[in-house]
């Protein structure tokens, strides 16, 4: 009978369920990033860069042997939610690591803290975690979300730019974008756009800029928006006198398939390529031999956050159960080299750190390279750093 | 007959138990998280099941059902953002909003037929979709935060996950009940042949639409319901829950199930949710294997998937016992 | 504001006639064969992905245009052969089942077959920059696409209204028991649809490429947009196909543009953004909800 031998199977399985897991002396962390979609690239980046960072330190953590596992949040805060869930509780991670996007960090994070498991954001920095919300099991080791923004606001400020665009995903850190681009750039903007997040289409978009009269334009369009954006902005016939600025992470990637379009364009960001410190030449060096590309900003920060743990989990002696110990031990940051040079947390465990401005530009052999320029914020904290009530 | 019957009901009866002791049994073997499977699985047996009731016993192809099922889980999320802190009440006010607007929606879609049906409940269902994507007040696309779980009264903590599952376990039990009542009434005949027949079943006097709207408008305050207890467990509620794609969903289950069978709701949500599960822990492209699962069924079947139900009953039953589960 | 407006107009007219390429295909079938094909957006994607591969390879758009649409035809062909063909004779829900969970099983399929990263394709080199249009420079890849659609539409009326064909078509779409009682071969008329909206649907894929991500799920959104505007225009007629891509648009342009304009003249530019492309999308389905319930069988339907 169809129905009683569905209910005896389905009572087998729910039984069958109750089964144990095996737990091992090691070091569980879970990478949660966006795989799947037109958003993805950023996470791929981080998650090649995290394993080989791994790879590179003989499968360890400060000599704890590490597992990565992980899971694609394809995008969204409610899958996220249960791709992390399943993580925090059956997985039982000691540390989150990988999320690109704010929005999905910001529904998982509570999650995470609450059940005492460390966040080690290897990209999202919202302000709200930054200031009012800021909690010491959270650390980020790329920025807050409006550093490059800040940077490129003071750049176009110092450039003298009097006709400004504005375009931002109607989204947390989209809006963090805008209000750090103004925090810097005082003048009054002459067009504010804010598309939907993951629009493809900038037709409509394009079309108020023109019509705006603009002598420049900051956007922030990351993952697939970007490409499309500036492969629809460059068919469309705009002055080639209008200058672009944009976010170093988005013109790493955007360099690999539409170099052409960006050629000249310059962006902002806390690390380059070419940046000359030991850390980081071994870093761009083992990452073009594995993958046969330079890396990203993105691939840059997951590989700083393999090197911090491993730093710290040394340094409490791969004691990780003794949260606060490794807490502080993450925060010293002691004996971790950066790829982006010197490094220290600020008192949020936000980064304290130089931003600076690049410029795309083509080499002989025909590939396009992401140029150091020069600073533009120097030993730079956030705005947010005084909401936070810790110490 | 006789024997079938009893040898159901001692299965339900076994499936009751194993479900009241899972929480203790799962927590024995450290396995935790699964409670939280589980209690999914049942808040979408209740939605599937609501689903099952228009689709399966109605006959009405409702692909906008996913929206009664994220109006309820707003109104939850909505409500505690402006203070409610009672599940009582959040529990009336989504029954409430999943009633009315399934109404609201079957008044205008049952003056349809056919392929217009299906697409005037889609348009309607990604009506409401758009609508909580544009406000930004409550999360829009990136979802409503609950900072809190809306409490139970009774001296007991509905935090604490034992409690909750408990509910949940709880609201599935009376919602069956209910449905089987429902089914075995005389509305419940009536609505059948309905489906059946709308024509013949005009003819002698019945006001078939009044049956239909009267399904739809149950089937709402279930989803409602539903909806507001997933709201409850995730306290997350995003619009993506009102999705087509979600409606889909929800058919799925309800065909997997069995349509037009008590079980068929609870069913299959269970085989949905238990295969995702574990499928997605070994692929990552786990959703060519349910495609794949969903068109075998879909093709296996002779008579499409009604026929099959009705090709077991014939077997079994005298044919008198036109609604009544094997 | 003129040439913006104008530039708008013509943004929603590009719009519209993609519409019309994918609803074209979709009210075809729905109507000559009573079927519900969920699986038409996936054949949008599939005809995407097809030529991005095509043209990566040949390293030409128009190259990879010409190999994407028999590929995808071929595609179609099979599943039409394999899945659907046994599917007509039952009821909507199986259709819709059945597609659904084609849908499923496509998303998955590129993504296993092509990876999960988009997959580039670039405009063809010739189309990449602006033509002058008066006062407003448009990109001549959007203009092609407008002629495009409106050769294929000039196309299918011929086929329609004065071929041997096209007459077994409005046939079967006006009544199909008696099209069948006149000795109509509909076992080949059904496969010759169903690939010809296949290989229209897939046209709308290529062409949409350059400008959109190629990758899983994109003919999702399409998908329901094709449906509005067969069931705003009346399923089974190009006419209506027409008007009824007209229509969803220029509503869906306008949501996108005047209506944050109108917003944000009282309310801050984040708000009327998000709330405008909400009402926007929101208008559309009100639309076809209004048409419904003054001509439930659409705008201008097939069978009178």
């Amino acid at each position: 009978m169809k129905t009683n031998k569905l209910l005896l199977s389905l009572t087998g399985t729910l039984a069958a369920l109750s089964m144990n897991a095996m737990a091992a002396d090691s070091i569980k962390v879970g990478f949660l990033t966006t795989l799947s979609g037109p958003a993805s690239a950023p996470g791929i980046d981080q998650s090649d860069a995290f394993k080989l960072a791994l790879k590179m330190l003989g499968g360890k953590l400060g000599g704890l042997p590490a597992e990565m596992i992980s899971v694609d949040d394809q995008f969204s805060p409610d899958a996220a939610k249960q791709g992390a869930d399943r993580l925090l509780r059956r997985d039982k991670i000691d540390v989150l690591t990988g999320v690109i996007y704010s929005n999905v960090l910001l529904a998982v994070t509570p999650a995470a803290i609450a059940n005492k498991t460390i966040v080690l954001s290897s990209n999202a920095g919202p302000a709200s975690i930054a200031g009012q919300d800021c909690s010491p099991y959270f650390f980020s080791v790329s920025w807050q979300n409006d550093a490059p923004h800040e940077a490129g606001g003071k750049y176009m400020l110092d450039k003298g730019y009097k006709r400004v665009a504005l375009i931002a995903p109607n989204y947390p850190a989209g809006k963090d974008a805008a209000t750090g681009f103004k925090r810097f750039y005082k003048n009054e903007l002459a067009l504010e756009i804010y598309p939907k997040l993951g629009q493809l289409d900038f037709a409509a978009e394009i079309a108020q800029v023109r019509a705006a009269n603009v002598d420049a334009i900051y956007y922030f369009l990351p993952g697939g928006m970007g490409v499309n954006f500036t492969k629809q902005y460059s068919a469309s016939g705009m002055d080639p006198k209008i200058v672009r600025v944009f976010q170093g992470y988005d013109a790493d990637q955007q360099m690999l398939t539409i170099g052409d379009l960006i050629n000249g364009v310059v962006n902002t960001g806390q690390w380059s390529s070419d940046m000359d410190n030991a850390a980081n030449k071994l870093f761009v060096s083992e990452f073009t031999k594995a993958y046969g590309r330079v890396p990203s900003t993105y691939a840059s920060q997951a590989w700083d956050a393999a090197y911090l743990l491993d730093a710290a989990v040394r340094n409490v002696g791969g004691k990780i159960e003794d949260r606060d110990a490794f807490i502080a031990a993450i925060k010293e940051a002691k004996g971790f080299n950066s790829v982006r040079g010197e490094f220290r947390f600020g008192r949020n465990h936000f980064p304290i750190q130089t931003q600076y401005a690049r410029v795309v530009t083509k080499m002989p052999d025909g590939k396009y390279l992401n140029k150091l320029v020069g600073p533009v914020l120097k030993d730079h904290s956030d705005a947010y750093i005084g909401q936070c009530a810790m110490k | 007959m006789q024997t079938k019957k009893s040898l159901s009901a001692v299965l339900w009866l076994l499936l009751f138990v194993v479900l009241a002791s899972f929480p203790w049994l799962a927590t024995r073997a450290g396995e935790d998280f699964y409670i939280g499977v589980v209690i999914r699985i049942m808040i979408f047996a209740i939605a599937a099941s609501s689903l099952n009731l228009i689709l399966g016993y109605g006959g009405m192809v409702s692909f906008g059902h996913a929206a009664f099922f994220g109006l309820g889980a707003y109104t939850a999320g909505i409500a505690v953002v402006h203070g409610a802190d009672n599940a009582w009440l959040v529990w009336l006010l989504a029954a409430a909003i999943g009633g009315t607007s399934a109404l609201a929606v079957g008044y205008v879609a049952t003056r349809t037929r056919g392929a217009y049906f299906i697409m005037i409940t889609l348009a309607m269902g990604q009506l409401f979709y758009f609508l909580f994507v544009g406000l930004r007040q409550y999360g829009g696309d990136d979802g409503l935060r609950m900072s809190v779980r809306p409490a139970l009264g009774l001296g007991l903590d509905i935090r604490s996950e034992t409690v909750f599952y408990a509910v949940v376990l709880g609201w599935t039990v009376l919602m069956h009940l209910l449905l089987a009542r429902l089914v075995r009434s005389r509305f419940g005949l009536a609505l059948q042949a309905v489906r059946e027949n709308e024509q013949r079943m005009g003819a002698i006097g019945y006001s078939t639409r009044q049956y239909r709207l009267i399904a739809f408008a149950v089937a709402g305050v279930m989803a409602g319901v539903a909806g507001a207890l997933l709201a409850m467990h995730n306290q997350f509620v995003s619009p993506k829950l009102l999705h087509w794609s979600q409606s889909g969903t929800l058919m799925i289950m309800v065909v997997l199930g069995g349509m037009g069978r008590l079980h068929g709701g609870f069913l299959g949500a269970a085989t949905l949710l238990l295969l995702e599960e574990v499928l997605s822990g070994y692929f990552s492209y786990w959703h060519i294997y349910v495609g794949a699962i969903l068109l075998l069924v879909v093709m296996v079947s002779p008579d499409g998937l009604v026929g099959l139900g009705r090709l077991f009953r014939r077997k079994a039953a005298a044919p008198a016992d036109a609604g009544r589960a094997p | 504001m003129g040439v913006l407006l104008l530039e708008q107009t013509l943004n929603g007219l590009q719009f519209s006639v993609t519409l019309f390429l994918i609803a074209a295909g979709l009210t075809l079938v729905f109507g000559v064969m009573n079927f519900v094909n969920l699986a038409h957006g996936s054949l949008f994607m599939v005809g995407a992905y097809f030529a991005a591969w095509f043209a990566g390879m040949l390293d030409s758009f128009w190259l990879g245009l010409l190999c994407a649409l028999p590929a995808t035809a071929l595609v179609g062909l099979v599943i039409e052969v394999l899945v659907l063909r046994h599917l007509y004779a039952k009821d909507h829900m199986v259709h819709v089942l059945a597609t659904f969970a084609l849908i499923l099983i496509f998303n998955d399929l590129v993504r296993i077959v092509w990876g999960p990263l988009p997959l580039p394709l670039d405009l063809p080199s010739g189309l990449a920059s602006a033509i002058q249009l008066g006062p407003v420079p448009y990109s001549s890849f959007r203009l092609v696409i407008m002629l495009s659609g409106v050769l294929v539409g000039l196309l299918l009326w011929f086929l329609v209204t004065r071929t041997r064909i096209g007459m077994w078509v409005r046939a079967g779409a006006n009544n199909r028991e008696m099209a069948i009682a006149m000795g109509v071969n509909v076992k080949w008329l059904y496969t010759a649809v169903f690939t010809f909206g296949t290989v229209l649907s897939a046209l709308a894929g290529v062409m949409l490429g350059p400008l959109v991500a190629v990758e899983a799920g994109m003919g999702d959104g399409v998908l329901i947009l094709a449906f509005v505007v067969v069931v705003i225009g009346g399923i089974g007629s190009i006419l209506g196909a027409a008007a009824g891509a007209l229509i969803v648009g220029v509503v869906d342009t306008l949501g996108r543009t005047a209506l944050p304009a109108l917003l944000s003249a009282t309310l801050p530019p984040a708000i009327a953004s998000s709330l405008g492309s909400a009402l926007g999308s929101m208008m559309i389905y009100l639309v076809m909800v209004l048409v419904l319930f003054w001509r439930p069988s659409g705008l201008f339907p097939a069978n009178s």
